[in-house]
Order: structure tokens, then C-alpha cells, then sequence
């Protein structure tokens, strides 16, 4: 038999029927839902007089409006409150299930599917939103969808799509100290560019790989989208079958050792073919800090602000002056040089509890510097606060002179009141720093969680190690 | 949907690369609950001097006379004229709405984002990828030439520019067929209803783990 790489084993088992140009319908195992995105797909529903396919494998939750003080008094802004009410509404309506904004299990919905096990290996995830690559983490094939496609699911239980190309991204080797999962990230896109995984499907393998946590995973995965892949994703190993034990979603019993025969089955076969290669010497990955205004313009947290000067491409060139001046950075300025006003710790990227034990462990027995106006820290959902809070860290955090929120998206994208003023720099755990992502004029520089601590408690950016 | 066949429109250049879902329609916007009426504000940062929120009166906010799209000679343009890696960023549907509210049918760039490029699909918007120095002579054709406009024949895959010259570029046979007759997908796939629900069961006795859920 054929050798297989670990997409084509997921993209092939769950192939309805194909057309002969490659259009397969491609059966969908769970759809997450959120406010956003959702209630334009609901309403053609409704138009057509179409009910759901299977209500069952649909989970919704609100996030992306939902506010991260004050919940008691409700949603304020009237529009936000609309589209979290129509969720309810619509979500009532057809009988899906719904984590509401007072239930414990309400939070990012990329952290929610997997802590619920409502993420399983071998499942088609899809969600409408770009960073439901992050399920890839655990051998699901997980992509982001459009509202027509959300609809689309909804009516039909699969979706109209065709094969990618497969990348194999390799990290061998140990990361130096204080380089995470979000640094290998952020290596990655800067190394292959924003558009490198466009028309791919990336599985990250190799020791360095190995070696992350599943949070971490979550976090290398959530970002291929950034690399302009559709989707990201690990084979299964043990600590990706000891992730689910016990889940609310997930197998037990008897059905517990079925499913995790077959989970295991969930790698590349030695030897599969892949249609793009790149290797990563994981030794060479410092804390990293983008600069401008794409994610891939970036560099080590020992790096300058590079020069534009010494580009010979002119899109690319005009594409740094403009992300240099939209920054307020001067070309050769040390990054250590740059400070920060305010400082978010959170977003689907880095707010699980694993991310937020590393920015503690910084925070601890220190003080935000009196420069930085605002250091807040937005827990990815009710059970990664509620299991802080039982460790401890929201007094860390808080004795420190962070703000300890309720979990949502908040400040990753302002759409709630969280966000920066013009002109305004921050030190972000988030995944996107395109002009006025996290509020209009604002600045947003894409860090790790330690290294989002390390700027809070120094005003500027620092390598965590020399902080100790 | 809207049915697309055959248009002669006027063109606009965006002369920037990477184009993001958030430049092309703010954040702030997505939060209507309706599928329609995103037009006025399409690149709302860069089209209007003031910051804008859903609600506002567009018509009397101040708008950027150096922005593209304010500019009178590409007024009731039909084809966006852009720069690689085209609609990169968050997957929001609204990007395609907005353009397609706007009154834009085709966009042609050098590259598209993945996902971008497929709701454009959905919402009778055609994105065209030409060679990216065939998109340097449009841009150049489009500056020098007030008026110029292209006639994108969608049966045939072939645009024309007033020069007479003639590129012809590639599409989805299937994506073809229902721009064209203006097809919704749905519809399409429910034809094939029986054999969705043949694979669900296969997969529901051989991998019950599955269909844990609220019990439904
Ligand atoms: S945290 Fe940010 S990137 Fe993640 S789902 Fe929310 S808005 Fe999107």
C-alpha cells in the first residue's frame, strides 16, 4: 500500500464522494459557532426553510463580544448585545448547544472545543474563524471557514472543498531557554512569509514538536493560518491520547480503547511524501518580537528593527517603510529599546492555563513598571480561570498590578471595549498585528507570554532570562 | 446569488500588496447581524478621514480625496485592480460582501488568500490570478488611462483590455459552472442527501466516539 502523510489519512476518510476536478464533499465531525460569524448562516437557513443536518455536532459559545469586566450589568453596547442574543436566540431555536456567557465553560471557542474534548484526533473541525487551525494540534484536520460555509455545514454536514498541498515543517533539535511554542511560531512565518503556506495543509513534526505540550501545539497550530496555511497539524502521540482522558466529549470505556487504537494510527507513515519540505534548527529560535505591522516581519528579542534600506525588492521595501511608520520605528533601533504602553496576555494563541502559568512565574514578586498604562491578563475560558485562580496565579498577576479579566478574545481584536488608543504600543500574546487589529492607530508587537510578562514588569522589551 | 457571465467594467488599482480583511471592511462592522448594506464602508480607514462605526450617516463624513476609490474617474468601477497575497488575514465572509455591496464583480491580483479567494466564489464575486507582470501592465494601463475598462468573459476565461489585447486565466470548472448559472451550493450538495447519510452511518458504527454530543 501507498505510504500516507498524516493529511492525507484525514483528508481521505472523510471524502463523501469527489468530482472529477478534485472537488470532494467532505464530511464535517464537529462545527464550532460563535456570535460572529454565525448569524447571517442561521438566517439563511431560515430563509430557505432548512433545519441543521445534525445538531449534535455543532457547539456554540460566544466570544469575540463578549466583555471582560462587569458581567453582571450585560453586554452595554447594543450591538455587540445583538449578536450575542441572536446566538442565543438561534441556537434555542435549532436546539444546539450553547455555552452562555454566565456558564463556567464559556471562553475562546478555540480553547473551549479541545478542553471539552469536543475537539477529538481524527475529527474535521471547522469553525467560522481563521484560527481553527489550532484543533490541528491534536491530528484533527481543522480549517476555517466562510458564513456561507458555516450554512452551508450547517444544511448539509459537509463541505465543498478540494485537497491541499502538504508541508512538512521539521524542528529538530532543543529550543534554546526561554523560547516557547509561540517563538517557534513566529520563526516559522518569518522564515517563509505570510504567504508561504498558501495553498497547504502543514504538519509540524520533528523532535522540537515532540517535545511541546499540547498547549503548545495549540499554539504552533493556531499560527500556520498566519503562514497563509488553511489548516496546521501534529500526529498523535501519547500525550495527545492522555490529553482527552476523562473529557467531557470524549470516549470512555470500552469506546475509550477503540478510539485510541485508532488515534495512534494518526502519524505519517515513515517515508509518506510531502509536496513542500522545511527544516528548522530549533537551537537557533530566540524569544521572538515583530516589529511591523505583518507577522512575519519580525526578529529575536536580541535583534534590531530592520532597515528597509537593505532591500532590493520594491514592493517589499515600500511594504517596511510604511509598516515602519504606521509602527513609529526607526530602522536599526534595538528591539530592547522599544516601550510598551500596554500589555495583553491572551487571545486562542496564548490564554490556556499553561501560558498563563509561564507569564506568572515572571510576574511573581514583581511590580509592572509605572510606564505601562494597562497589563491585563484574559483567561481563554471560565475553567482555565477558575483552574488559575485554584493555583493561585490571579493573585500573583494581580499583586503584581495586572488586571485579572473574564475569558473572551478581548483585546486580540477589539471588538469589545478592550483595545488601544492611537498611537498606543503593546506587547501582545495574540496572532495578528495588521494595522489597527487591537483599535484604530494602535501598535501591537506579537510576543510570548513570558516575554509579554517580561516588557509589563520592565516598560520595554527583554529577553524573560535577563530579568531573573 | 448573482449570476456572472460577461462584464465590461471600469477599473480601479489598489497599488498595495497584502491587502488584509480588516483594511477591506473594519472590525467594527462586522457586528451587523444582516448579510447586506457593508458597501459605504468598504476600506472604511482608508477611504474616510474620521473613524467610523456601524449607524453612521456615511454620506456626511469627511472623505479621503488621496484614497483610490474617492477619486471621481473610478467612480462605479466594477473591477479591482490589486496586489499579491489579496484579502490575507481573518476569514470574516464580510470582506466579499462588502466589495460585492459595493458594486465590485471581479478582482484581479497576483495572488489571493486562500480563503478569501473561496468566499468570493459564494457571493458572485470572481477573483482572477493573472501573472503578476500582466498585472503591472494593467496597473500601468489603468494610471495612464482615464476611463479604462476590461471585459471579463467568464465562459470564455479571457479578459480584454481596450487595446484589444487578450489574457486568458484559469478557474474552477465546477465554481465556473455555478457563477454562471448563479447556483447556491447548498441546493447542490442536498442532491446528494443519500449518500451523506450512508457515509454517516458507516462512520457512526465505526467510530461511535464521534457522535458524543448533546445526544443529537
Ligand atoms: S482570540 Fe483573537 S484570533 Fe482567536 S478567535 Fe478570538 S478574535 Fe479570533
Amino acid at each position: 500500500m501507498n505510504t500516507r502523510n498524516l493529511y492525507d489519512k484525514l483528508w481521505e476518510s472523510h471524502v463523501v464522494r469527489q468530482e472529477s476536478d478534485g472537488t470532494a464533499l467532505l464530511y464535517i465531525d464537529r462545527h464550532l459557532v460563535h456570535e460572529v460569524t454565525s448569524p447571517q448562516a442561521f438566517e439563511g437557513l431560515r430563509l430557505a426553510g432548512r433545519r441543521p443536518w445534525r445538531v449534535g455536532s455543532v457547539l456554540a459559545v460566544a466570544d469575540h463580544n463578549v466583555p471582560t469586566v462587569g458581567r453582571e450589568s450585560g453586554i452595554l453596547d447594543p450591538v455587540s448585545r445583538l449578536q450575542v442574543d441572536t446566538l442565543d436566540a438561534n441556537c434555542e431555536e435549532f436546539g444546539i448547544q450553547e455555552f452562555r456567557m454566565d456558564d463556567v465553560r464559556q471562553g475562546i471557542v478555540h480553547v473551549v472545543g479541545p478542553e471539552q474534548g469536543a475537539t477529538l484526533p481524527g475529527m474535521t473541525v471547522v469553525c467560522g474563524d481563521s484560527h481553527t487551525s489550532t484543533h490541528g494540534a491534536f491530528a484533527a484536520l481543522a480549517f476555517g471557514i466562510g458564513t456561507s460555509e458555516v450554512e452551508h455545514v450547517l444544511a448539509t454536514q459537509c463541505l465543498l472543498s478540494k485537497k491541499s498541498k502538504s508541508m512538512l515543517v521539521k524542528v529538530e533539535g532543543n529550543l534554546p531557554k526561554g523560547a516557547t511554542a509561540k517563538d517557534i511560531a513566529l520563526f516559522v512565518i518569518g522564515k517563509i512569509g505570510t504567504a508561504g503556506g498558501t495553498g497547504y495543509a502543514i504538519e509540524f513534526a520533528g523532535s522540537a514538536i515532540r517535545h511541546l505540550s499540547m498547549e503548545g501545539r495549540m499554539t504552533l497550530c493556531n499560527m500556520a493560518i498566519e503562514a497563509g496555511a488553511r489548516a496546521g497539524m501534529v500526529a498523535v502521540d501519547e500525550k495527545t491520547v492522555e490529553y482527552f482522558r476523562g473529557r467531557p466529549f470524549a470516549p470512555s470505556g470500552e469506546m475509550w480503547e477503540a478510539a485510541c487504537a485508532y488515534w495512534r494510527t494518526l502519524t505519517s507513515d515513515e517515508g509518506a511524501h510531502f509536496d513542500a519540505v522545511v527544516q528548522i534548527d530549533a537551537a537557533q529560535i530566540r524569544p521572538q518580537v515583530t516589529w511591523g505591522t505583518s507577522p512575519e516581519m519580525v526578529v529575536g528579542i536580541d535583534g534590531q528593527v530592520p532597515d528597509p534600506a537593505s532591500v532590493s525588492d520594491a514592493v517589499k521595501k515600500s511594504g517596511m517603510e510604511k509598516a515602519l511608520q504606521y509602527m513609529g520605528l526607526e530602522a536599526g533601533m534595538a528591539i530592547s529599546d522599544v516601550p510598551v504602553d500596554k500589555v495583553f496576555i491572551g487571545s486562542c494563541t496564548n490564554s490556556r492555563i499553561e501560558d498563563l502559568r509561564a507569564a506568572a512565574a515572571i510576574a511573581k514578586g514583581r511590580h509592572v513598571a509605572s510606564s505601562v498604562k494597562l497589563a491585563m491578563v484574559v483567561p481563554g475560558s471560565g475553567l482555565v480561570k477558575k483552574m488559575a485562580e485554584a493555583e493561585g496565579l490571579d493573585r500573583i498577576f494581580l499583586d503584581a498590578g495586572f488586571e485579572w479579566r473574564e475569558p473572551g478574545c478581548s483585546m486580540c481584536l477589539a471588538m469589545n471595549d478592550d483595545r488601544l488608543s492611537p498611537g498606543e504600543r503593546c506587547a501582545s500574546t495574540s496572532n495578528r498585528n495588521f494595522e489597527g487589529r487591537q483599535g484604530a492607530g494602535g501598535r501591537t508587537h506579537l510576543v510570548s507570554p513570558e516575554v509579554a510578562a517580561a516588557a509589563a514588569i520592565a516598560g520595554h522589551f527583554i529577553d524573560p532570562e535577563a530579568l531573573q | 446569488m448573482k449570476a456572472f457571465d460577461r462584464i465590461d467594467g471600469l477599473v480601479v488599482p489598489l497599488d498595495r500588496p497584502n491587502v488584509d480583511t480588516d483594511a477591506i471592511i473594519p472590525k467594527q462592522f462586522l457586528k451587523s447581524i444582516r448579510r447586506s448594506g457593508f458597501g459605504p464602508n468598504l476600506f472604511d480607514e482608508w477611504r474616510y478621514l474620521d473613524h467610523g462605526e456601524p449607524g453612521m450617516d456615511n454620506s456626511l463624513r469627511p472623505v479621503n480625496p488621496d484614497f483610490v476609490l474617492n477619486r471621481p474617474r473610478y467612480h462605479g468601477a466594477q473591477i479591482l485592480l490589486a496586489r499579491e497575497n489579496f484579502g490575507c488575514g481573518s476569514s470574516r465572509e464580510h470582506a466579499p460582501w462588502a466589495l460585492e455591496d459595493y458594486g465590485f464583480r471581479a478582482i484581479i491580483a497576483p495572488s489571493f488568500a486562500d480563503i478569501f479567494f473561496n468566499n468570493c466564489f459564494k457571493n458572485g464575486l470572481l477573483p482572477i490570478v493573472l501573472d503578476a507582470g500582466i498585472v503591472d501592465r494593467l496597473f500601468a494601463g489603468t494610471e495612464a488611462n482615464e476611463g479604462y475598462r476590461l471585459t471579463v468573459d467568464l465562459p470564455s476565461q479571457t479578459i480584454r483590455t481596450p487595446q484589444g489585447e487578450e489574457f486568458s486565466f484559469e478557474v474552477d470548472p465546477f465554481r465556473k459552472h455555478c457563477l454562471i448559472e448563479g447556483l447556491d451550493d447548498i441546493g447542490l450538495t442536498l442532491i446528494h442527501a443519500e449518500e451523506i447519510r450512508a457515509f454517516e452511518e458507516k462512520r457512526k458504527a465505526e467510530q461511535p466516539w464521534l457522535f458524543i454530543g448533546n445526544g443529537k
